[in-house]
């Protein structure tokens, strides 16, 4: 069983994301990026699939510039077998990714396609479920279990009221949630080895697709700056403040 | 002359410091206090190719060169200078063993150590030779295929929790032609532990004397041949000493980072510590002196990688500045978390105590200045 990995190049989860002065976007100048940690959880999956001999082949496939081949190099050392990248100037929006994503896996004809549920720099939430719908497979987000059974994928979701296992037909779409599993540390003799793996890189025109734009970005502000506590001197008056400034309780 | 890191040495560092955050950093305080060796962290360390990385790829090492090996030290001791700092002696170990050691020895530890499945120890110093450690007096006496080891030596890292020792001993007449050196089973009958030594820092393992009673050793367990132990002693020693340093440069960048985060948020004088200009040009200072102790570590290693006939020297220089400078950057930003600074909730402290004895050990500090200035006033010497 073939098994196919979307991974995204992200600002690294540890940088404390600054806002450009004239706010058109985060300030990406001289900042650390690194794998999102959704798509890595995805990788772990696939490669725990090769190794209990469920999965015979991980590729991984990222879109973007240049630079993305970095993370398909982490993903390759984590244990994918061979990498896709697919060169782009910017980072696409969602949709184009879900199109660019479904060539490849016309061409790649993987059993079971695992994304992150979302990237934690747009928190889109949702490419997987667009690359289900232009393909017409069966999807199953948020996972935090995912069992191989034959012609079929037991996965269990993490949904709003607690847990739900759906059985999808194989070929199928999984997106990764947190819980889903721990990925490992590549190990040093894996990160000299991802260098000698396969790495291919095409363009959307290989795949026939047109890069479109349907939405644009107005306006980027950074959160709210925290404002300094007060102390109240009652539990009277913070209830009252709960209710009236905070407007956080009703009735009484 | 290229000074920037290659994919390589970023992803090597990359995934070194996601270890020394998520293995490390959380647990080294409690290390340090409760005295705690981490040999399960070791393993991982280990499993991911920590323990061997100079030693050749034959026997199971990496093979890296000793520029890799201080970019990878450099982000573990951010999390655990003491940790670290043992890994370390551990690898020259590892490395000694796989370079100098016969079949025999290769066939029996070689990749027990490269795995770090296996620890080492590496015993030069005795009570009395100490920086004239060519004067040591332990004894290796040849008997029939085997050699008998008789005398001890002192402050052992590891000792008494590690499997391999590198002992040198005296096969000889007097001085440093005399010392062979041996790949020793830390079991052996005849050796005997003292106490575990109770330390300023550098807590989280062991030091320890040892000492040799008729301990016999297989001759085949001669590192090199009889009469080079004492060269070989410090062949692994130049590497040492660009890892103590760069164990010295992790902690003070990490010292370095903590200073700069509480000087944003503490205030005096209803101002932030980092509005103060006296403090800013502090951290100004700090910053510079902490990039010329890496750029010198790094030159020294790449002497070292070279082969160059001056690496001894630069390796001396590189570990005197640095664990010099790196110890007062330490201070320094101890000093920025005021009170703070001398409580043990917070590391400060902590990064005082462990960076001390890398001015010490591996070669004093007059020691390696002794080293650089009889190469400067050398004969005929060319400029460094
Ligand atoms: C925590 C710890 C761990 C250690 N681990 C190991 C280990 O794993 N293996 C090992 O073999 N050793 C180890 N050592 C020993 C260490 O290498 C020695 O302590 C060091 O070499 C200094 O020797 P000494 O303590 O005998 O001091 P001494 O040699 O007695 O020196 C005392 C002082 O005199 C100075 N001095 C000595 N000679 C001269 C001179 N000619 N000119 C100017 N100044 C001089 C020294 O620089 C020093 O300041 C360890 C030590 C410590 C503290
Ligand atoms: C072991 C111990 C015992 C103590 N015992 C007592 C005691 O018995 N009684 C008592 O009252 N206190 C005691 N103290 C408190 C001690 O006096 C304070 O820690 C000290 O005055 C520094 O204050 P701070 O810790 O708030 O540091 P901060 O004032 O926050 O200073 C942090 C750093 O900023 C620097 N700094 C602050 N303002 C400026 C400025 N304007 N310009 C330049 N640099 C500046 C400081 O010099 C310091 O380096 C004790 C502290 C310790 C650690």
């Amino acid at each position: 069983m073939k098994v196919l990995v979307a991974v995204k190049r992200v600002i690294d989860y540890n940088v404390k994301v600054r806002v450009k002065s004239d706010h058109t976007d985060v300030d990406l100048a001289n900042v650390k990026m690194a794998l999102n940690p959704f798509c890595e959880i995805a990788v772990e999956e696939a490669v725990r699939l090769k190794e209990a001999g469920t999965a015979s082949e991980v590729v991984v496939v990222s879109i973007g510039p240049k630079a993305c081949q970095e993370q398909i190099r982490t993903a390759l050392a984590l244990g994918a077998d061979r990498g896709i990248q697919i060169e782009t100037d910017t980072m696409p929006e969602s949709l184009n990714v879900a199109k660019l994503l479904a060539k490849v896996v016309e061409a790649e004809q993987p059993q079971l396609v695992i994304l992150g549920k979302q990237s934690i720099d747009a928190d889109n939430n949702q490419t997987g479920q667009m690359l289900g719908a232009l393909l017409d497979l069966p999807q199953g987000t948020f996972a935090s279990d995912v069992k191989v059974a034959g012609d079929k994928v037991n996965v269990t979701r993490e949904v709003d009221g607690g847990l739900q296992t759906l059985a999808l037909n194989l070929p199928a779409i999984v997106t990764t949630d947190l819980r889903l599993n721990e990925p490992r540390y590549a190990s040093l003799p894996n990160i000299m080895k991802a260098k000698k793996k396969p790495l291919e890189v095409k363009t959307p025109t290989d795949l026939g697709v047109e890069l479109k734009s349907h939405t644009r970005l107005l306006n980027v502000t950074p959160p709210a700056e925290r404002q300094a506590g007060i102390r109240v001197s009652s539990v009277d008056e913070l209830v009252d403040k709960l209710k009236n400034e905070a407007k956080v309780l009703r009735g009484g | 002359m290229d000074f920037e890191l290659n994919e390589d040495q970023i992803a090597f560092a990359d995934m070194a410091r996601a270890f020394a955050q998520n293995e490390l950093e959380p647990n080294a305080a409690e290390w340090d206090q409760e005295a705690i060796f981490p040999t399960d962290v070791l393993q991982k360390a280990g499993e991911l190719g920590f323990c061997a990385l100079y030693t050749p790829e034959e026997v199971g090492g990496l093979g890296l060169s000793r520029l890799d090996a201080s970019i990878i030290f450099e982000q573990l001791s951010m999390g655990c200078t003491s940790t670290t700092a043992y890994i370390t002696i551990h690898n020259m170990v590892s490395w000694m063993v796989a370079s100098f050691g016969g079949p025999a020895v290769i066939e029996q530890w070689a990749e027990g150590l490269a795995s770090g499945q296996l620890l080492g120890s590496y015993c030069l110093t005795e009570p009395n030779a100490g920086s004239d450690a060519a004067s040591l007096k332990t004894t290796a006496r040849r008997d029939g295929d085997h050699y008998v080891l008789n005398g001890s030596k002192i402050f052992i890292s590891g000792a008494g929790s590690t499997d391999v020792l590198v002992v040198m001993a005296r096969t000889g007449g007097e001085g440093a032609s005399g010392i062979s050196a041996f790949a020793v089973d830390a079991k052996s009958e005849g050796i005997s532990y003292g106490r575990k030594e109770d330390k300023m820092g550098w807590n989280c393992q062991p030091t320890r004397m040892i000492t040799f009673e008729d301990v016999r050793v297989p001759a085949e367990n001669l590192l090199a041949q009889e009469g080079e132990g004492f060269k070989i002693a410090m062949k692994g020693l130049d590497g040492g000493r660009i890892n103590i340093a760069t164990c010295s440069v992790g902690t003070a960048q990490q010292a370095l980072n903590k200073a700069r985060e509480y000087m944003l948020e503490r205030k005096q004088f209803g101002k932030r510590l980092a509005d103060f200009q006296a403090l800013q040009f502090r951290l100004a200072d700090m910053q510079t002196e902490l990039v010329a102790a890496r750029q010198m570590v790094r030159l020294a290693a790449s002497k070292l990688d070279k082969g160059h006939p001056d690496a001894t020297t630069y390796c001396a220089m590189a570990k005197r500045f640095a664990t010099d400078v790196c110890y007062n950057i330490c201070d320094e930003a101890l000093q920025l978390y005021g009170g703070n600074g001398y409580i043990k909730e917070y590391p400060m402290e902590r990064y005082l105590r462990d960076t001390r004895v890398h001015r010490i050990l591996e070669g004093t500090n007059e020691v390696m200045r002794l080293i650089i200035s009889r190469r400067v006033l050398a004969d005929g010497a060319a400029e460094l």
